[in-house]
């Protein structure tokens, strides 16, 4: 256990190390900030205050030596545009993003999993092909079209939902969330709707596949002759042996998920991280974009931690350390 | 002594792709009280799917095409889904063949075995446990109060097959069908299984299916022997009877097969040829084709010819004791 976590810290320092060199070696290259901050009639010595100020003067790898050291102490440098630590300009988004996410990965369970439980139980009927065809349409079309299409029937066409913005927020112990108020959860479904349905398609052919894996097992028929209802066998048997594996890949997405809402908060205008990110590259604000990749880097590490911890939990035979 | 189970006529069949495979096609027997019967043949012809039967448990694409299977004078082919569902675990208990299989991996023994009692009784999930424990115990786990916390993956071979016997005693059954629990063990353990299933059976006055293709594990356990070949019993007569003087052809090659009935240095008679897929089977009897004293006579289906005292062989010429000898 105590080696299982040394090992993963270690790991963690190594590969947030190389992602800060390779985002910083990468954003160096891009344009020069100053030209995009300063006005087009700013003098020469304008310009080299400017540049100064910003620590662009200092040969490359003075830059990343004061970023790794101010990175730190927690300081992932200040925007150029919005003067403030760009640390809390991406946590200030990351809970609109986050409240996306988890809407988005809820609704994929929250349906896809019964529709492939169904599926997986009666396949070759005409309900589960029509399911089965669903998901492929799901995976195939893409998700900037599926969004335009959600906001022209159901925005636009019928009227019935909002397709732009945030709405109104409240707090619900202590958190500032789209759940308190009716109009949130209104404009939260279209772009939740919209980021969940390509991970709908995945739950809904994982979920099938597993469950067309383990019904026949003998373990499953026991259970039959031993007198235990199907409901049970179903909802106790079949479920925890299948959660392990559709816990891992979706835990796994949810970094995803986060990383993907780019998308989907563009074309909602919806005021999260992936929005503040596309702003960003747009405006050259280096501090920001660096921020945002360190920050999912160590998010994608810590989910992939959870997740190997739900795994044990769920699946008895594995240990940590090594899966058997 | 009364039957408990009478099975009439029974055609399990499957139905694929490839065609209608027979896999049980008209067996017959009746089993008394208390009674055990041993029933034999090679793999594939029909003994897995013959107690699945019993137990409704035949998953499509296969179905109980024809017969009855009367349980206490009570026809099950045809019983609705929750009148089997009390009978399962409960009156008719089932062990099955891979002790690594049966068992669900990720839930504890404790669970499988609580549920098991709770899908029949009504009694307090503390009283479910007591008895599991109990059980547990009679069936040679030890220290089962710690043990029954484990999970599956946690025991050998030969203990999660005493798990699943434990779960088949929890009620009291008048039936266990057990299907070839010893095959996949240990010569060592298989011995030890035997010895406690024959014991265990005696103290609940429970009857048994004891599924084996080996005669010689059969002979020390059963009452009554059943030997079958492609779907149909093709011998059935008292244990003693038909291990000492088989009539049927098939069952004397079985014999003659076993290594410990031959005297050292005489090689041993396998029979030739292979099981034959029950998708082709040859007009006329199924063992025509592998079977030395066959002729003429035996392209028609051969009728069931009594051969002693309560014990009959479906063959147009069955041994006559003297070949046997
Ligand atoms: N689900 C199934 N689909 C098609 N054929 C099957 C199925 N289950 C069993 N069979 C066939 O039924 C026959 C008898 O099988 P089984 O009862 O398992 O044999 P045994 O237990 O005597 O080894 C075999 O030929 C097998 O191929
Ligand atoms: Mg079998």
């Amino acid at each position: 256990m105590a080696v299982f976590f040394l090992r993963r810290f270690l790991q963690t320092v190594v590969v947030l190390l190389l992602v800060s060199l390779v985002v910083f070696l990468g954003l160096y290259a891009i344009g020069n900030p100053a030209e995009i901050l300063l006005p087009d009639d700013a003098t020469a010595a304008e310009r080299d205050a400017a540049i100064r100020s910003l620590g662009l003067d200092k040969p490359i790898w003075v830059q990343y030596g004061v970023f790794l050291a101010n990175a730190l102490t927690g300081d992932l440098g200040t925007s150029f545009v919005y003067n403030t630590p760009s640390i809390t300009l991406i946590l200030q988004r990351f809970p609109a993003t986050l409240e996306l996410a988890l809407s988005a990965l809820f609704i994929a369970i929250a349906i896809g999993a019964p529709l492939g439980l169904y599926a997986g139980l009666r396949p070759g009927t005409r309900l589960d092909r029509a399911i089965v065809t669903g998901s492929i349409l799901g995976f195939s079309l893409p998700n900037f079209w599926q969004g335009l299409m959600l906001i022209l029937i159901f925005s636009i066409g019928l009227g019935w939902l909002p397709s732009s913005g945030r709405g109104e927020t409240g707090t619900i112990f202590g958190i500032e969330t789209s759940f308190a108020t009716w109009d949130g959860i209104r404009h939260l479904i279209l772009p939740a709707t919209n980021l969940a349905l390509f991970k709908l398609a995945l739950v809904i052919r994982l979920t099938r596949a597993q469950v067309r894996e383990t019904m026949p097992l003998d373990f499953v028929k026991f259970a039959r002759a031993k007198g235990v209802s199907e409901r049970r066998i179903l909802g106790v048997h079949v479920s925890k042996t299948i959660a392990a594996p559709i816990v891992t890949v979706l835990g796994m997405e949810l970094g995803s998920v986060i990383a993907f809402a780019v998308i989907t908060e563009s074309i909602f205008a919806w005021p999260g991280m992936g929005k503040l990110i596309i702003d960003s590259i747009n405006r050259l604000d280096r501090p920001v974009v660096a921020a945002y990749l360190l920050v999912i880097t160590f998010m994608f590490i810590m989910i992939n931690l959870v997740v190997d911890l739900l795994y044990t939990v769920l699946d008895p035979r594995v240990r940590l350390g090594g899966r058997t | 002594m009364s039957a408990l189970l009478e099975v009439e006529g029974l055609k399990t069949h499957f139905f694929t792709r490839a065609g209608v495979v027979k896999a049980v096609d008209g067996v017959s027997f009746s089993l008394a009280e208390g009674e055990v019967l041993g029933l034999v043949g090679e793999s594939g012809s029909g003994k897995t799917v013959a107690n699945f039967s019993i137990l409704g448990l035949v998953d499509p694409p296969g179905r109980v095409v024809e017969g009855s299977i009367r349980f206490r004078g009570e026809d099950l082919v045809g019983a609705p889904i929750s009148r089997m569902r009390k009978l399962r675990g409960r009156d008719i208990a089932m062990i099955f063949q891979d002790p690594m299989m049966t068992l669900t991996p990720v839930l504890r023994i404790e669970t499988q075995m609580v549920e098991t009692v709770l899908a029949h009784e009504k009694v307090s999930a503390k009283a479910a446990r007591d008895r599991a424990i109990d059980v547990l115990a009679r069936v040679g786990i030890p220290s089962p109060a710690e043990r029954i916390r484990a999970y599956p993956h946690q025991f050998s071979g030969g203990m999660r097959q005493r798990v699943a016997i434990a779960i088949a005693l929890l009620h009291k059954p008048a039936l266990i069908l057990a299907d070839e629990p010893t095959t996949a063990l240990d010569v060592t353990i298989q011995g030890q299984i035997i010895a406690e299933m024959q014991k265990l059976v005696a103290e609940t006055g429970a009857a048994m299916i004891w599924v084996s293709h080996d005669l010689a594990v059969v002979e020390t356990i059963a009452d009554k022997i059943a030997v079958m070949y492609a779907g149909r019993i093709v011998e059935y007569g008292r244990s003693g009877d038909v291990i000492g003087q088989p009539a049927h052809p098939y069952a004397r090659g079985l014999l003659d097969s076993i290594p410990s009935r031959t005297t050292p240095g005489q090689h041993l008679n396998q029979i030739p040829g292979m099981a034959p897929s029950v998708l082709h089977l040859p007009p006329g009897c199924a063992f025509q084709p592998r079977c030395r004293f066959a002729d003429a006579a035996c392209a028609v289906p051969p009728p069931i010819v009594d051969t002693g005292e309560d014990r009959w062989a479906r063959c147009v010429r069955p041994l006559a004791p003297e070949a046997a000898l």
